[in-house]
């Protein structure tokens, strides 16, 4: 696969506006005071120079609230009662700017939706669908810590295209088949001059050197899962949770979902929507026996989930990239990296 | 501000080392810029961790439902206040409560601050009282706090406590100031732009639920959100489900929320849902005389019945 580099100017609108002719772009957008992930309505809308957005992009695959089926019950329709497959589009997109670290989420998110023995179908279906065109970070946020997380500010992991801003234009390195295909339709590229190419290797290093180091996931996996499941450690660290849905819900490997039916007159929709073990109603059984009915449960729920478990079951790296939104948006500021620091240090009782 | 941190220390390790109290509620040292974490301190060494600056404005009475033992909490007036209606509505008792209390000299809003910064990323803020320093990767500016307060505690008239057991310094002047100009805005809105406006406030929401959490009026052991047999409403994003919600927590606080601020402070995409508390906060004031949490001996209007409420509504 080959770079090639493009004007800014000849990027938005033009290149934009091409990928728009022939697939649906989700592209970073400014809504109010965040940026979020947006269908693009026009080529303009689109701003690369955002930092990151408040919610994670993995709406775009995992909707929120998702129309799995719907039915009828009406008493003279012979089909009553029978699941249909609501509509749901699988058309070509492109992803446009989405950060290293969300790409590489995707792909730890791959291993809970697509096994080589059941698959789901919406996730796997909107992925094949998609085509991921990253945009490198320069400017990490102060909370971004993906480089501890066996990501980086130009990981590839997950990517089809990796865009590089180089003030004047961004040079494009092409990573997939499916990345060449996507572009063929853009126009405008040219070869990328030594000078821009020479630069790129300090451009990344110069990111990565931003981005300040944390806990080490490895530490946490050679831990004794029971020895960490029993530390003192979760009693501190619970406190201050308030139990709700923030860290999960802005995350982009917190995958959780519920289904539930809802109904209307004679007709109804079978819906999955995003769940969050921080909610007590994620693990109360039909019984009314609730195996999580404790704060401290579920807040152990979620690190160990993501930082042990995780590890262990797929022999890999954490299921964490190290965004950072969980750290920026807890309202009582609980941060990851502190209970993961926590988590890495058998000795470690001490304060965050 | 922070000479309230030193106060704050000292009376938590008298209170622990005498075994008056087994744990006492403040904050600690946030991790990032403008935030504080609750803390719970157990031993007198931990005590040395507590805090107090412009960033504490997470309500701490929402920790005490249901908490046994003895118990000391640092509270600033509206958390006092919100400490007062868990008595009147018998969350938690007063002999097991010790009350430090803060003269409150109002939070600092940083998003405001953010907004003023270009998007340019805070590494490091330092609360000087009247001043904030904030400072980046090329850059230091110093902001007037009182231009960049939350906006509850902006309009806040009880900054001292309602209830203490020791006031950890002077009490401070109150303000005179009328709390509901934007609300009477709404008021004069016709139905329609009222929906617009409404629709749009909540637009963004994402139904986690932090507002309802971070809020101690919100303690009831099944949420009517999470009610599930039956269940009352819907748990998609759908507009109606999402008003529902909203506009159900509101009325459910109404007459009891103390405007601290906390649901506001606690949503991760910043939807000003005090819109609606206050608009009910105005309703109560001006049918019953009555300020949430800040008369303890006195049933609140709306959880009992009196021969001469007002019945406006029967023309």
């Amino acid at each position: 696969m080959s770079d090639i580099y493009i004007e800014k100017g000849n990027f938005i609108p033009g290149v934009i506006e091409r990928l728009m002719g022939r697939y649906r772009v989700h592209g970073p957008v400014k809504n109010g005071r965040f940026h979020e992930f947006s269908l693009l309505k026009n080529a303009a809308e689109a701003d690369l120079g955002f930092q990151n957005t408040r919610l994670s992009p993995k709406e775009i695959f995992h909707p929120q609230a998702e129309r799995m089926f719907e039915f009828s019950l009406a008493k003279d329709d012979p089909q009553a009662g029978i699941l249909k497959e609501a509509d749901k589009d699988f058309s070509p997109r492109v992803v446009l700017g989405i950060r290293p670290c969300d790409a590489k989420a995707f792909q730890l998110d791959d291993a809970n939706f697509i096994t080589e023995t059941i698959k789901d179908p919406w996730w796997a279906r909107r992925r094949e669908a998609a085509t991921m065109i990253g945009l490198a970070c320069d400017s990490p946020c102060p909370t971004c810590f993906c480089t501890s997380m066996g990501s980086g500010p130009y990981d590839t992991a997950g990517l089809d295209v990796l865009l590089v801003d180089t003030g004047d234009g961004y040079v494009a390195e092409v990573l997939s088949e499916r990345g060449e295909n996507t572009l063929l339709v853009t126009s405008g590229w040219s070869s990328v001059s030594s000078s821009v190419r020479a630069s790129l290797a300090d451009k990344k290093k110069a990111a990565e050197r931003s981005i300040a180091g944390t806990f080490d996931p490895a530490a946490i996996a050679k831990r004794e899962m029971l020895e960490l499941y029993n530390s003192p450690i979760w009693e501190e660290v619970q406190f201050a949770c308030i139990n709700c849905g923030t860290c999960t819900f802005v995350c982009p490997t917190c995958w959780c979902f519920d289904i539930q039916e809802e109904v209307y007159e004679d007709k109804g929709e079978r819906l999955r929507m995003w769940d969050s073990c921080m909610f007590p109603l994620f693990t109360l059984h039909g019984s009314g026996h609730n195996p999580r009915n404790q704060k401290t449960q579920r807040v152990r729920q979620r690190f160990m989930h993501k930082l042990k478990y995780y590890q262990d079951k797929y022999n890999s790296g954490p299921a964490c990239v190290g965004c950072g939104r969980c750290v920026q948006a807890c309202p009582v500021n609980i941060d990851i990296r502190q209970v993961g620091r926590q988590m890495a240090s058998p000795d470690c009782a001490c304060p965050a | 501000m922070q000479v309230y941190s030193e106060k704050i220390r000292e009376a938590a390790k008298r209170l622990l080392s005498e075994k008056r109290v087994d744990a006492v509620i403040g904050f600690r040292r946030g991790t990032v810029p403008f935030m504080n974490e609750p803390f719970l301190a157990k031993t007198p060494e931990q005590a040395d961790q507590f805090v107090w600056d412009g960033n504490c404005g997470i309500n701490l009475a929402n920790y005490l439902p249901k908490m046994t033992g003895n118990i000391a909490i640092a509270a600033k007036g509206c958390d006092s206040r919100s400490i007062v209606i868990h008595l009147l509505e018998n969350q938690i008792k007063r002999e097991q409560l010790y009350v430090l209390g803060i003269p409150c000299q109002a939070m600092t809003d940083k998003a405001k601050i953010q907004e003023k910064l270009n998007g340019r990323q805070i590494l490091q803020a330092e609360d000087m009282g009247g001043t904030v320093r904030v400072s980046g990767r090329d850059f230091e500016q110093t902001f007037e706090r009182a231009d960049f307060l939350q906006q509850n505690c902006a309009i806040c008239t009880h900054r001292n406590p309602v209830i203490y057991d020791e006031l950890l310094g002077e009490p401070v002047k109150e303000q005179e100031i009328d709390r509901y100009e934007d609300i009477r805005k709404i008021e004069s809105m016709l139905s329609e732009e009222k929906r617009l406006y409404f629709d749009d406030l909540i637009k963004p929401c994402i139904r986690c639920y932090a507002c309802r959490n971070a809020c101690p009026a919100c303690y009831c052991p099944t949420c009517f959100v999470d009610e599930s047999k039956p269940q009352w409403m819907g748990k998609t994003t759908d507009p109606t489900d999402t008003r529902t919600f909203h506009f159900l927590r509101a009325f459910h606080v109404a007459g009891r929320c103390t405007d601290c601020g906390s649901c506001e402070r606690s949503c991760p995409v910043g939807i000003k849902m005090r819109m609606f508390t206050k608009k009910l906060e105005k309703e109560v004031k001006e049918l019953y005389g009555y300020e949430a949490g800040v008369i303890q001996d006195q049933r609140p209007p709306l959880d009992t019945y009196r021969p001469d409420d007002p019945e406006p509504f029967l023309g």
